[in-house]
């Protein structure tokens, strides 16, 4: 395998924007080339995830990619999927020695509807969505099975919430943020049952862009390069009664395969769009309890679905690269109650 | 290329306006399972899955992949979901392809599908967007203004556009999984249909289908041990260019030359006329065909046309074209483009049946989406490259 270094990382102050995506996207993708020090005409392969179903009209990306720029022409490719698997295409491209690096961007606008809605779209469409269960309702049926089999009770997901807030605080890209005790968070309503409010995700708009280069370059391009050492995906069953919704059985395989009990992690990034799911992963991915765990507030702080994922890839290689650790975990997953799974293992230089 | 890449299984589903008998999921397995049977492979043999369709709206269903993961033999694997517009079943191939020459993986099953009766695509492609003025031409109507540029760049004859729907929908009924199989077929029955997007009539229009298209794809030795000769890889390429800008060529898009000039530098030919056996190329209108000979360099410029007068590209000429009756003949859009690249294969594995061209080699499979700007195309050969 030939080694790869996201050289450079910029993502959007998320928030509920009256900008539209290519708005949004622009200024990311602008900050990430410039700080990569690289020219655009020097990146050798372009690669985006978004979903059309976000925008409301079909080809998204073709919008985008006007926005971003393609002339001359250039070698792109995009996934109908979280900008984590763009990484993924791009670093498979990287390996077939076509070229030596890529620009991978991602976007999602989750105000322009109601988001725990249209993931109902999501799933079964002949027999399930119809009854449209929303997002929040599928994920409460993962958190009372989760909570039941683990022997976990709502003060344990609450805690998360808080420690997630809490970190949050410091994050100026989250949107929920604040310092709240478990106490105080568990005085709160339902929202469906067992689900507070601070159980599930902060929806919010979003961009992210990654620079990645192969090799020695990498090193002449930043102080500290974060190589991508394990990169992992493996998808489970959709059928939410054909599979034990308490574990990630994806997660797990992907885990197995990136590496990630080779050696010690210091943080890990996950993308648990709700608490219990990082729970359920934090077992999945078997991460020690002194794993320093979504130090940016996470997905439950700002939930920029489609780029949320390469998002948790970027904060993790951002903290590397600033010496906040050596060796960090970075997730992402897609589809209802972590259906499919990525993991990415960094190392800093 | 790092690693060489054979094609060892081709599976289609027969293409029709409204596949009923079938869900979704059944829909995507009968193609899988075809080209599983045909590579004499098992689900258990495939390490990951490549799927690539069009827009989700197409369908109704969000992010699709992940409800047919099951169907497609995908749990526990890795599944990527491709879309680039109407490339996709082109991208999608290649992704799959760089899966096997990046050396990451051993056999990989690609696969593309349109539902198209679950929705309506004319629908699909106009939706009042949020930020702007919604057309509702389908794609029919954008592509219109190009052929009728072409036409007066070329000075190409008018009724060159009937003459292509003739021979691709002749291909067709030789074809046992094309949608359209018009046995009356005839010049005239093209010509008197109406006209729909001023040149385009009716019947030089593609239909909208169901239907999924898969491929087996296997790294070397493994592909060389595969019951039918494999069709290897000679190379690939994509290229993007943006949608309008002041001085773009839409008509013979810079994107589709560059894509096509890498592809022969990597394959080794000089002289794609001669040295390419036939092709299947993305032709959603019929004048394409014309257009794009000329943007893949197989006539010079303005003179796409007159391969179609001399008859090279009928299946008995000298560069046959569309010989499953193209995407003119079947289209499940999101599927469209990996047809090409699977007629192409089996064109090199002697597998086309009634529409083979004798003695195929190499032959070249294309696709383009999007306003002509998206573009995937994929050489494969009888021999090793």
């Amino acid at each position: 395998m030939r080694d790869v270094a996201i050289v450079s990382f910029a993502q959007s102050n998320a928030a509920r924007e009256d900008r539209n995506e290519v708005e949004i996207l622009l200024p990311v993708v602008k900050a990430a080339v410039a700080s990569s020090q690289l020219e655009r005409s020097e990146i050798g392969f372009t690669c985006s995830g978004s979903s059309d179903f976000l925008q409301g009209q079909p080809f998204a990306f073709v919008m985008a990619l006007d926005g971003v720029g393609a002339w001359p022409p250039i070698k792109e490719s995009h996934v109908e999927m979280d900008g984590a698997w763009a990484l993924y295409e791009a670093w498979v491209k990287i390996q077939t020695g076509e070229v030596d690096s890529a620009l991978v961007y991602a976007f999602g606008k989750t105000s322009s509807g109601d988001l725990a809605e249209v993931q109902a779209l999501q799933l079964d469409p002949y027999c399930v969505t119809q009854l449209w269960p929303d997002a929040d309702s599928v994920a409460g049926i993962q958190a009372r099975l989760y909570m039941e089999r683990a022997g976990r009770s709502e003060r344990d997901l609450a805690e998360v919430a808080a420690r997630s807030l809490r970190d949050a605080q410091s994050n100026p890209h989250a949107v929920a943020k604040g310092d709240r005790d478990a106490e105080k968070l568990l005085a709160e309503p339902y929202r469906t049952s067992p689900l507070r409010d601070h159980d599930c995700p902060a929806n919010s708009d979003g961009a992210t862009a990654i620079v990645v280069m192969a090799g020695e370059r990498a090193k002449t391009l930043c102080e500290r390069p974060v190589w991508i050492r394990g990169f992992d995906h493996r998808i489970d069953p959709p059928a939410l009664g054909a599979r034990d919704l308490t574990r990630a059985p994806s997660a797990e395989i992907a885990a197995a395969r990136a590496g990630v009990g080779d050696d010690k992690v210091d943080l890990a990034e996950l993308s648990a769009p709700y608490t219990h799911q990082e729970l359920i992963l934090r077992e999945a991915l078997g991460l020690a309890d002194d794993v320093r765990i979504n130090p940016s507030g996470g997905t439950l702080c700002a939930h920029t679905m489609m780029s949320c994922g390469l998002n948790r890839i970027g904060d993790a290689a951002q903290r590397i690269a600033a010496g906040e650790g050596d060796r960090a975990v970075a997730h992402a997953s897609q589809g209802h109650c972590l259906q499919q799974n990525m993991v990415c293992v960094l190392e800093g230089e | 290329m790092a690693n060489l890449c054979g094609v060892v299984g081709i599976g289609q589903t027969k293409y029709d306006a409204k596949r009923i008998d079938v869900s979704m999921p059944g829909l995507v397995r009968e193609a899988a399972l075809r080209a599983l049977e045909d590579a004499d492979l098992t689900f258990a043999d495939i390490d990951a899955v490549v799927i690539g369709k069009a827009p989700d709206m197409f369908e109704g269903v969000m992010l699709p992949e992940n409800y047919l993961a099951d169907a497609v033999g995908a749990t526990g694997k890795p599944l990527l979901r491709v879309h680039t517009a109407g490339s996709v079943g082109g991208s999608t191939a290649n992704v799959a392809i760089s899966l096997i020459t990046s050396g990451i993986h051993d056999r990989v099953l690609t696969l593309s599908w349109e539902k198209q009766s679950e929705s309506n695509a004319m629908w699909g492609l106009t939706v009042s967007p949020p930020f702007s003025v919604a057309v509702v031409a389908g794609a029919g109507g954008f592509f219109a203004p190009l052929i009728r540029s072409y036409i007066q760049r070329s000075g190409a004859p008018e009724d060159t556009g009937i003459r292509i729907a003739l021979k691709d929908r002749l291909n067709a009924l030789k074809n046992p999984y094309a949608h359209l199989r018009i046995e009356d077929i005839d010049f005239d029955k093209i010509a008197s249909s109406p006209m729909l997007w001023d040149p385009i009539r009716y019947l030089e229009s593609c239909p909208s289908s169901d239907g999924a298209c898969a491929m087996v794809l296997a790294r070397e030795d493994l592909a060389a041990k595969a019951p039918t000769p494999a069709a290897w890889v000679h190379g690939t390429s994509m290229r993007s260019e943006p949608t309008q800008f002041p001085g773009r060529d839409s008509v013979n898009p810079v994107a589709g030359q560059l894509a096509a000039r890498d592809l022969y530098r990597q394959a080794g030919i000089e002289n794609p006329r001669q040295e390419i056996d036939c092709a299947e190329i993305y032709v959603p209108f019929s004048w394409f065909e014309a257009m794009w000979m000329e943007n893949l360099g197989f006539a010079p410029e303005n003179e796409g046309w007159k391969m179609v007068y001399e008859g090279a590209t009928a299946l008995d000429g000298d560069f046959p074209v569309n010989m499953s009756g193209g995407v003119l003949s079947s289209n499940a859009i999101g599927a469209s483009g990996m047809i090409r690249y699977a007629e192409a294969a089996m064109q090199v594995r002697s597998q086309a049946g009634e529409h083979q061209v004798e003695g195929a080699r190499k032959a070249l499979g294309h696709a383009y989406g999007g306003g002509s700007q998206y573009f995937s195309m994929c050489l494969f050969g009888k021999e090793k490259p």
